[in-house]
């Protein structure tokens, strides 16, 4: 760690970072603030280490560059929310919203996740290697979520879009008031939410659960041995027999 | 006419629910001598009616129709021997209004304290949001989005465009984010306090759909609660999320409905808020239930005193901004509301009453005329209105997407009635009048700048407006309950 300290890198220079080397932000020094400046200021292809984050809120958000960050430690709430194009890892757990309403790019947590993992994300990838809370993938929006472990009740509550992958246990009303995305779990199914079922695995089926454990990095799930759980789109009309009435 | 000849079949049930027994008992439509029925008359035993024919409660837009203490009960005490007065039209009175100066690099600065409130585009048409959005830059206001996202027509026609973040998020970007002037956190609507948002799948066709990530036509019940936050220690965290995210430039606003006023307006400075906007029980909504817009919240004459005053006993009066919204129409209500400590109202219906809601024609240019370079073409379409169940004047209509006039609809024949430019001249003129009418008052009241506007220049006419306002009835000095 001392090394790393001795090379922290001034931020107002930020912009002017060879591409090749990494830069390191200390919070031990620095605010919040400062850092998310200096990492919104980093080229395209840089690469940037957070060091001492000591579980602080709203790191690495809001990024729009395709930049490379290694939080080295535990992260707080929201984590690489808002995010575009970067990747950012997190050399620990993460609190709520961990890249909450992703855009693009990916954000990996090496630990366990808080609640709300990945909530509205519309694209890229969330990849918790613990387990992950209530409400992972709450309102997801087309992103992608993988969990290696079990996942807390309410998994996928209103999910809308994307994918979201269980390596372990489904705690209770999985896939409640679910739209059009889809969850895959390798585990057990403790309970299903209103208006979610569980439902045959096609191939296109198999080949997705493939393609989003080899991205997240999963050799624990056996793509053809997953549940299938999506709506039964029972909820998305009122009453279809009154419906003209409104 | 009165105010009561004017109601509908609706308005006239909450009106019986309102009168008392013995005034129900001596009315005229009485049949055979026997009086018509406090509990169960006609518009309720109607109401339970359709509810056992369909199953289903109603629906609709706008707001609370019932009769509640509001601005009208109010006046000011203008100025006499004890205060002398400004010259209307020559002093000075200014209306410049700066918003969220607490923390954002780039406070939102308004030429007249009366902005447009957050409308979805899917309950709006595009055209209207352009029209609104137009209108107000044309006015040097803000305008709000809504439940829905951001139109690239909304952001370029905007100059000042406030951002919402609702529990729904749906399209919600941190490229239209960082476009934006101003972010509104939603937690409620006066309307619906509790409540999540509503969108019929009438008007869920495909560019709502695909900017809401929906399926087209899916009735949509949006979420009530923001999916990554609970409580206030939650928001704090979640407005240092959003400033990180627009690198500390904007204000961030919090939208409530009025519930628990004094509570939830110092929580939300708590947590960081550098403008709280209320949304009072009458406030306006594309869609509704309406137990939801008859029974719940506090109405907006109560809600701004709350407000206030909880700003003032934080001693942050003028550091965090205060928004009312909720019924406001007229110049008198801006002026009402600024007295008793708004900084800025907001107004949602009466914008849409000035580009044509509930008019019996619209109205579009001539071909090859610019808009409202003469009278254009004039088409009348009462018998739309007659389709859905209801007159020109009555409507409420805004949930069924079949609006006559071209306002809330996402159909493109019923679109294309309203003409942006026209549109937004006339809701630009409305803004004007009511800026007008707020500096001849504040004037009359002696004041030079519309934000001087105080609580000591309000009276009120009856003892429950004195209540909620804090202001003494009218000929006395007492105010109840102090
Ligand atoms: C057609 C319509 C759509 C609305 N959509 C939203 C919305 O998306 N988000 C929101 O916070 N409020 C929404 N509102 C409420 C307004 O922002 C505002 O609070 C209310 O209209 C103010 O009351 P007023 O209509 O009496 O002026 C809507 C209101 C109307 C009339
Ligand atoms: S005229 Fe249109 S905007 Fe006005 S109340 Fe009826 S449906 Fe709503």
């Amino acid at each position: 760690m001392g090394e790393l300290t001795t090379a922290v890198h001034d931020p107002d220079s930020a912009d002017s970072a060879d591409s090749a080397d990494e830069v390191v932000f200390d919070l031990a020094v620095m605010s919040t603030r400062h850092v998310n400046a200096a990492l919104r200021a980093l080229p395209a292809g840089a690469r940037a280490q957070v060091v001492n984050p000591a579980g602080r809120h709203n790191l690495a958000v809001g990024l729009s560059r395709a930049i490379r960050v290694r939080i080295a430690g535990p992260a707080g709430y929201y984590v690489g929310g808002l995010g575009a194009a970067a990747d950012v890892d997190v050399d620990g757990p993460a609190g709520w919203g961990v890249g909450e309403n992703l855009m693009s790019g990916t954000v990996r947590v090496r630990g366990a996740a808080s609640q709300s993992a990945a909530a509205s994300a519309h694209g890229g990838l969330v990849v918790v290697e613990g387990d992950a809370s209530l409400r992972a993938g709450i309102s997801l929006k087309g992103g992608r979520l993988a969990v290696a472990g079990d996942v807390g009740r309410y998994c996928a509550f209103l999910a809308q879009a994307g994918t979201i992958l269980v390596g372990g246990d489904a705690g209770e009303a999985l896939g409640d008031s679910l739209y059009e995305a889809v969850i895959y779990v390798a585990g057990r199914v403790r309970g299903l939410g209103t208006d979610a079922r569980v439902e045959d695995l096609t191939d296109a089926d198999v080949a997705a659960v493939r393609a989003l454990a080899a991205d997240a990095g999963f050799d624990h799930v056996d793509p053809q041995n997953v549940t299938r759980v999506a709506s039964a789109r029972s909820l998305y009309h009122f009453d279809t027999a009154q419906h003209a009435a409104y | 006419m009165s105010r009561y000849e004017m109601m509908s079949r609706y308005e006239m049930m909450s009106r019986y629910e309102m009168m008392s027994r013995y005034e129900m008992m001596s009315r005229d439509d009485a049949i055979d001598g026997s009086p018509v029925h406090h509990t169960f008359g006609p518009p309720v035993i109607a109401g339970i009616r359709e509810r056992a024919e369909l199953g289903r409660y109603p629906i609709r837009g706008w707001g609370a129709r019932r009769a509640v203490p509001d601005f009208d009960d109010l006046l000011l005490l203008t100025a006499s021997a004890s205060r002398y007065p400004l010259e209307g039209y020559r002093e000075r009175c200014d209306t410049r209004t700066v918003l969220g100066a607490r923390r954002a690099a780039r406070p939102v600065v308004l030429d007249i304290p009366i902005t447009i409130a957050g409308m979805s585009f899917g309950s709006l048409s595009a055209n209207a949001k352009e029209a609104l959005g137009r209108a107000a830059s044309q006015v040097g206001t803000s305008t709000t989005t809504g439940d829905g996202g951001m139109t690239p027509e909304e952001r370029s026609a905007s100059r000042t465009l406030v951002y919402q973040c609702l529990p729904s998020r749906y399209g919600f970007n941190p490229v239209d984010l960082r476009a934006a002037d101003a972010v509104e956190i939603v937690l409620g609507q006066g309307a619906k306090p509790g409540g999540g948002g509503m969108l019929l799948g009438q008007k869920v066709g495909a560019r709502v759909a695909g900017m809401r990530t929906l399926p087209e036509g899916v009735d949509q019940r949006s979420a009530s609660r923001h999916p990554d936050w609970t409580g206030p220690d939650d928001l704090k965290i979640k407005i240092e999320e959003i400033r990180e995210a627009t690198d500390w430039q904007v204000p961030v606003y919090v939208k409530i409905g009025a519930t628990r006023v004094d509570h939830d307006v110092r929580l939300a400075v708590a947590a960081g808020a550098d403008v709280v906007v209320v949304d009072g029980m009458q406030g306006g909504t594309g869609a509704t239930q309406d137990a939801f817009i008859e029974h719940t919240g506090i109405p907006t004459l109560a809600a701004v005193r709350l407000a206030a005053d909880a700003l003032a006993d934080l001693g942050l009066t003028g550091d965090v901004g205060l928004i009312i919204s909720g019924g406001v129409r007229t110049g008198a209500d801006v002026a009402k509301a600024l007295a008793l400590g708004a900084d800025a109202v907001s107004l949602g219906v009466a914008p849409l009453i000035a580009l044509g809601c509930n008019a019996p024609t619209y109205r579009l240019p001539a071909a090859g005329e610019p808009a409202g370079a003469g009278a254009g073409i004039e088409v009348d379409v009462s018998a739309e209105y007659t389709a859905l169940g209801t007159a020109p004047g009555h409507c409420t209509h805004c949930h069924t997407g079949a609006c006559p006039v071209g306002i809330t609809t996402q159909d493109d024949a019923l679109a294309a009635r309203l003409d942006p430019a026209l549109g937004a001249r006339r809701v630009a003129n409305y803004l004007r009048a009511l800026a007008m009418e707020t500096t001849m008052l504040a004037r009359a009241c002696g004041k030079s700048d519309v934000h001087r506007l105080e609580p000591e220049d309000l009276v009120a006419l009856t003892v429950e407006a004195a209540a909620m306002a804090r202001v003494p009835l009218a000929g006395t000095d007492w105010i109840p309950g102090r």
